[in-house]
Formats: C-alpha cells, structure tokens, sequence
C-alpha cells in the first residue's frame, strides 16, 4: 500500500486561507444546474401569472418611476425617453440587486441541507447567480423588445442610436454578476453571526439604488459631487450600458470608471471568497 | 477484509459554552455598551451565571476527544453510545458538515453521509426531479443517476407516482424514495445515522438487505443508531463512545455487551421514581416508586420458579380513569413482555394521593440474565401517556434454583418451560 498520496479525502482542522477547489466545484456543476433548475420551477409553478412574473416586474417598476420622476418630478434625462431610460437602469440593477440579496441568505436559507450533507457551499451562491442571470436575459430581451418598438414606431426623432459600448456587453453581465456574488457572499458569511444584518441589507439596497445612476443620468449631477457616485463600482456598468443603447449624448462612458469597477469586483470577489470559505467550516457550530 | 479506506487519527471537537454572540448586531452593540458603562451584561442567562459560579465547570467542553479508529474494504460498523457521546458530531466531522479542532481523516474515494433521508427535497418538484436533485446533492453526476433511475423508482415503490409532485407523496413515500437514492450511491463509504428508524418493518427489512448488499460490494459502512437489534444484525465491528471518547473497539457483540453493561442500572430492590428524569406524558400522575420481592422479601434477584413481586407506587393529582402497564425488556432491550392490569381483570379506580400496587408473578420462568423494566400510565379511554418511564429497573433471574438442572445462559433462550411430558 502507498503512503500518503493514495488518501482522495482529507479532513484536516485548517485549510489554507485561499482554497477554493476549483475542481470539486466543476465535480458538482450538475448540482448546480439541478439547483437552477429547481428554483425556477419552484418559484414560478403556483403563481397565478407563471413566468409572467419576470416580464411584468421592471415593467411596473419602470413605470412607476416614469410617472414619480419623469412627470411628477421632471428629472432632467438629456432629453432621453424616459420608460426607456428607466427601464434600463431597472434591468441593469434589478439583477445585481437580485444576486446580491439572494446569496446574501445562503447560509441562513440552507441550514437545513448544510447541516445534512457536505458539498461545495459556493454551488449555492453560484446557482443563484445563474438563475438570476437566466432571468435577466429574459428581462434583457423585454428590454430590447421595447427598445425596438419605442425607437421605430412610437418616436422616431429621441436621437438615441446605438453605440460601440454595446459590444462590451457581456464584460457589463460578467462584472454584474461578479459584484452581486461578491457582495451576496460577504453578506452571508456576516449574517453567520450577526442575523438582522438581512434587514439592513434588504433597505440598504433599495437606499444604494438611488444612489447609482438609475433614475437621473450621471451627467446631470454636479461635477463636484459625482466621485461620490462613481465610488459606487454599479455606477460606470450602469452608464456603460446606456452608452451602449443610447449613445454617448445621453450616457457618460469612462475606461477608467469601468475599470476601477473591474478592479472592485475582482478584489471584493477575491476577499468576500476567503470569508465565505472561512465560515463555510464552522458555521454550524455557531449558527 | 480488504485495505484501510479510512482512518480517524486523534480527532477532536471543540465547542464552546455558553454565547459566543448574541446572534443580532444590535444586540452585541447594546452588549458592549453595557460594558463600557461597567453595568451586567443584559442577555446574560441566569443559568449562565450558575455556571460562571461553578469554577470547576469550563467554558469549553470537548464533544470528541482524541478518537482514532480505522474502517477496511467491505466493514460495516456500528458506532454505539449513550445520548452525548459524540457519536453525532463523529458524524458531523466525517461527513464534513463542521471541521475538526484538532487531528484527521484521511479517506480513499468518495463518502456519502446519509445524515436524514431526503435532504433537499423540494415539495413542488416531482419525484422524478427530486430523485435527480438529491442524487447531485449527495454528490451523484447526472449521467451517474440517469442510469439508474429504473432502479432507484424501482426499489421506492413508487413507480406509480414518480411524475407526482412530492408535495402530494405520503411521507413514508418520501423516505422511501429518499432511501432508494441513497442507497444507489456508488461512494465506498457510506455513512448512516439512524435513517431506519423510519419507514414500515417490510422497508426496514429491505433496508438493512440493501446495506448489507453494499458492504458485499466491498464498500464500507459507518451506521449509528440506538437500535441495539439492528446494529448486532448489521454490523460485524463497532466502537464504542462515552462522553466523546472511544472507550472500546472490536467485534459488535463485545462492543453491544460492553455498552449494556455501562448502562444497566444499580441492582436495587428499590427504585425511588420521584426524580427520576426521562419521562413522557401529561404528569397528571407520577410514578414514584418500584420495588421487587422475590417470595414476598424485598430482593432484586430471583431464581427460576420464585415468586417475583413487584410494588409500584403511585401519586395522582386527578382522579381519572386509567389503564398501567409493565414492560419487561430483555438485556438488548428487545420486549418481552407488555402486562396491563385489564389482563387480569384488575381495574384502577380513580383516585387522588398516593397509592401502591402489588402484583405478583407466580412461578416466574426466564432464563438467567438481567431483565429490565419500563412502566407506563395512560387515560383508560384515549390511551395517552400520562407518565411513561421506558425503562426504570431491573432484576435479575440468577442460577441456583432447584427445578433447574442444568445451566441457562442468557444467550441460549428467555423463557424456561417446563412442561408436562408423558410417554404414549
């Protein structure tokens, strides 16, 4: 019999601070996807609308905000259409504020099977930020539907066309998500130990969406006052994005804004990761 | 037996006593605020003040303590152990749900923990989706599960029902379904807590075939549970816990004899029950005490063919209508007996106070051996417990008796006849 190396399993009190086994998570991508799918059955299956649900949401919530801050309050849009412009921002944010709530329960929601059964405790987190991706692609399509038919049949002449940024799309999706998991995973490990942190959280992302460019372009804020805003890393995403749709008239793209989001997200995904990995072994001992 | 595929060297757990936190922020911060001001910690418990005045008592307690055993190819064996012996955080810790302090496992292939039945589960999904969600979860791939999904619906039961959604199963349908998944998991170790305790006889039965299978298959299984019968039946090797440590290791019946032994009770011929702590039921009325005479003089041992007297005493609140009960167990707790006083026409009339029963065994015949004994009260009409103590005392049946000519050891039989014999 072989020494040591023939072990496939070690149990050990303490592991590096970093040690994500990547391969044992790729080991477990059926569970992922199982997950996936059965958050979408599970919420979607007794609702009276069904998947209806997905659609109606931004657009209710768009609307809202048109009528509160584009006719009531007059926020000045650059002259953009305004349930166009609201409605990206919605898209945009609804999905990094999805992720970042949901994971965010990890530890509390799944008490029961962590204490049960052992496998990768990212799969969680990870499943969430692929179901919600999935439906951000649904709410993107009902984006660009609207898009579509505003631009080309209800008002021709808004002077929004679309713009290179666009190609940077998916860079946008992969760093929305990024942030979402990033701060969802250092949310849930805190909530270990601190419960009604979960409520700070649920306002606290309604609070932090106003102060990223959602229902006001970035633009219109004073110069003085906008490093504030671009401290937030959803801040350039969200201008990126409407720069890709709209055009740079009614959107301010930076590299460098998007870069320091770049940078953001990979080092909160970095320190949030060694957390989460830290509190993933002792978490039901103190929960 | 095959090589070691898993090996436990000094494992050791830790926890700590009392709050670590409060669990809420705001909590903690008016705790700390507290401090600061030099006034008492306000979510401290009184009982935790009782244990800061017991200096002997420490913060931490030790829930396994240095425990090292090893498992080979093919071995099936049971961990035994009182409440608190640490054989659920052994679990725990082999089955990775919480780190070890100190030591460590080292294991060839995969392990399976089987911790509960069903884990994850999700009532909207249908059986079908379910078997597929819990297969990944205890760590099957997809292709892994799809070739076995006959198999699995097969051995359920629940063919019928598989693109039913769960929510509408019965929950013997869930655990069997649940059971079924797990027991086509292809890890060489399996790690099972008392799963079995749930399901009918014939499922049980199936149950203990299957895992009995597995181990042919030269895979291991580690099975906890506080069934004395099933672990004997199962497993061939156990250990044995006491207050996390492992206090013996070998063939199951040493391990099983050696448990009984730690916890059979005092031999007494009085039992006082007024303090006594297990007990289920209402508590409108108590049991407070139980006595054993052997041909009407108070002893705890008897010979073959005494008389064996038992005395209870009984202290009632309420005058109710009610029905007694005695049980007698064999050492390994199997049931031998379940002595109701209707039986012999005896009725209890409902009083209030206190108040003594005697019963008397004539020519009492068991073979020689520890015997146990459980009482039990209950409402004559709806048959609730109104106190139950499953096991309270013991006797012993011991050699010497006159009418018994030859040795009767306790693994050979448990009732002594003797019949009438004639040549015809």
């Amino acid at each position: 019999m072989s020494k040591e190396e023939s072990w496939s399993i070690i149990i050990k009190p303490e592991k590096s601070l970093f040690s994500v086994n990547l391969k044992e998570i790729f080991k477990f991508k059926d569970l992922i996807l199982l997950f996936v799918k059965r958050d979408f059955i599970s919420i979607y299956k007794q609702t009276v609308l069904g998947p209806l649900w997905i659609v109606l949401q931004p657009l209710l919530i768009s609307f809202t905000l048109t009528v509160v801050f584009g006719y009531i309050a007059g926020i000045d849009l650059n002259g953009a259409p305004t349930m166009l412009f609201m409605l990206a921002g919605i898209t945009v944010w609804g999905y990094f504020s999805d992720c970042v709530l949901k994971t965010s329960d990890t530890f509390i929601a799944n008490q029961n099977i962590f204490g049960k059964v052992y496998f990768p405790r990212l799969v969680i987190p990870l499943s969430i930020v692929l179901t919600n991706l999935f439906k951000f692609f649904i709410q993107l399509a009902l984006f660009i539907i609207f898009f579509v038919v505003y631009i080309t049949l209800v008002d021709t002449n808004t002077g929004v066309q679309l713009s290179w940024q666009l190609a940077l799309l998916p860079i946008l999706i992969i760093l929305m998500g990024v942030l979402g998991l990033g701060f969802g995973l250092l949310i849930s490990s805190l909530t270990t130990k601190y419960r009604d942190l979960r409520f700070l959280i649920q306002f606290g992302i309604q609070l932090a969406m106003y102060a990223s460019p959602i229902v006001y372009p970035l633009n219109t804020v004073p110069e003085k006052y906008q490093w504030i805003l671009l401290a937030n890393p959803m801040t350039s995403i969200i201008e990126t994005f409407k720069a890709g749709f709209f055009g740079e008239t009614f959107a301010v793209f930076n590299w460098f804004h998007l870069l320091y989001s770049i940078v953001f997200a990979t080092v909160l995904l970095f320190i949030s990761i060694i957390l989460f990995n830290k509190v993933e072994k002792s978490f039901m001992d103190t929960i | 037996m095959g090589q070691i595929i898993l090996e436990a060297h000094n494992l050791s757990k830790q926890y700590r006593l009392g709050q670590i936190g409060t669990g809420t922020l705001s909590h903690d911060l008016n705790r700390f605020w507290s401090k600061i001001r030099g006034k008492e910690d306000p979510y401290l418990k009184l009982t935790e003040v009782n244990l800061r005045d017991n200096k002997e008592m420490s913060d931490y307690v030790w829930a396994l303590r240095d425990v090292s055993f090893q498992l080979k190819e093919g071995e099936v064996m049971g961990v035994v152990g009182t409440n608190g012996a640490g054989k659920s955080t052994l679990l725990k810790l082999l089955s990775r749900i919480t780190s070890p302090t100190t030591g460590e496992v080292k294991m060839k292939g995969r392990i399976s923990s089987l911790l509960e039945v069903g884990t994850g589960f999700h009532p909207e999904l249908t059986g079908r989706e379910n078997i597929f969600l819990n297969g990944a979860i205890l760590g099957m791939t997809k292709t892994e599960i799809r070739s076995k999904l006959d198999e699995i619906v097969d051995f359920s039961g629940c063919a019928n029902y598989v693109d039913t959604p769960v929510k509408r199963y019965s929950s013997g349908m869930i655990v069997r379904l649940g059971f079924a998944v797990a027991a086509h998991l292809e890890s060489e170790i399996l790690v099972v807590d008392e799963v079995l305790a749930v399901g009918d006889q014939a499922f049980q039965k199936k149950c203990i075939g299957k895992m009995k299978d597995i181990s042919k298959g030269g895979r291991a299984v580690l099975f906890v549970s506080h069934n004395l019968s099933s672990v004997t039946n199962l497993c061939e090797t156990g250990i044995l816990m006491e207050d996390g440590q492992l206090k013996f290791q070998g063939d199951i019946k040493n391990v099983v004899s050696r448990y009984l032994d730690n916890n059979s009770f005092e031999n007494q011929q009085f039992y006082d029950l007024s303090r006594y702590q297990e007990r289920e039921g209402t508590g409108e009325m108590k049991f407070t005490g139980i006595g054993f005479y052997r041909n009407g003089e108070p002893s705890s041992s008897i010979c073959v063919g005494d008389d064996l007297g038992m005395k209870i005493s009984v202290k009632s609140d309420k005058a109710m209508k009610l029905k007694m009960a005695i049980y007698i167990y064999r050492y390994d707790e199997t049931i031998l007996s379940n002595i109701e006083n209707g039986d012999s026409n005896f009725e209890i009339e409902p009083f209030v106070g206190e108040k003594t029963f005697s019963l008397t065994f004539k020519d009492f015949n068991l073979y020689t051996g520890v015997y146990k004994v459980g009482v039990w009260m209950g409402d004559a009409m709806s048959g609730q417990h109104i106190d139950l103590l499953r096991f309270c005392g013991q006797f012993t049946i011991e050699e010497g008796s006159e009418l018994v000519k030859r040795p009767l050891p306790q693994q050979s039989g448990v009732i002594y006849y003797r019949p009438h014999w004639e040549e015809n």
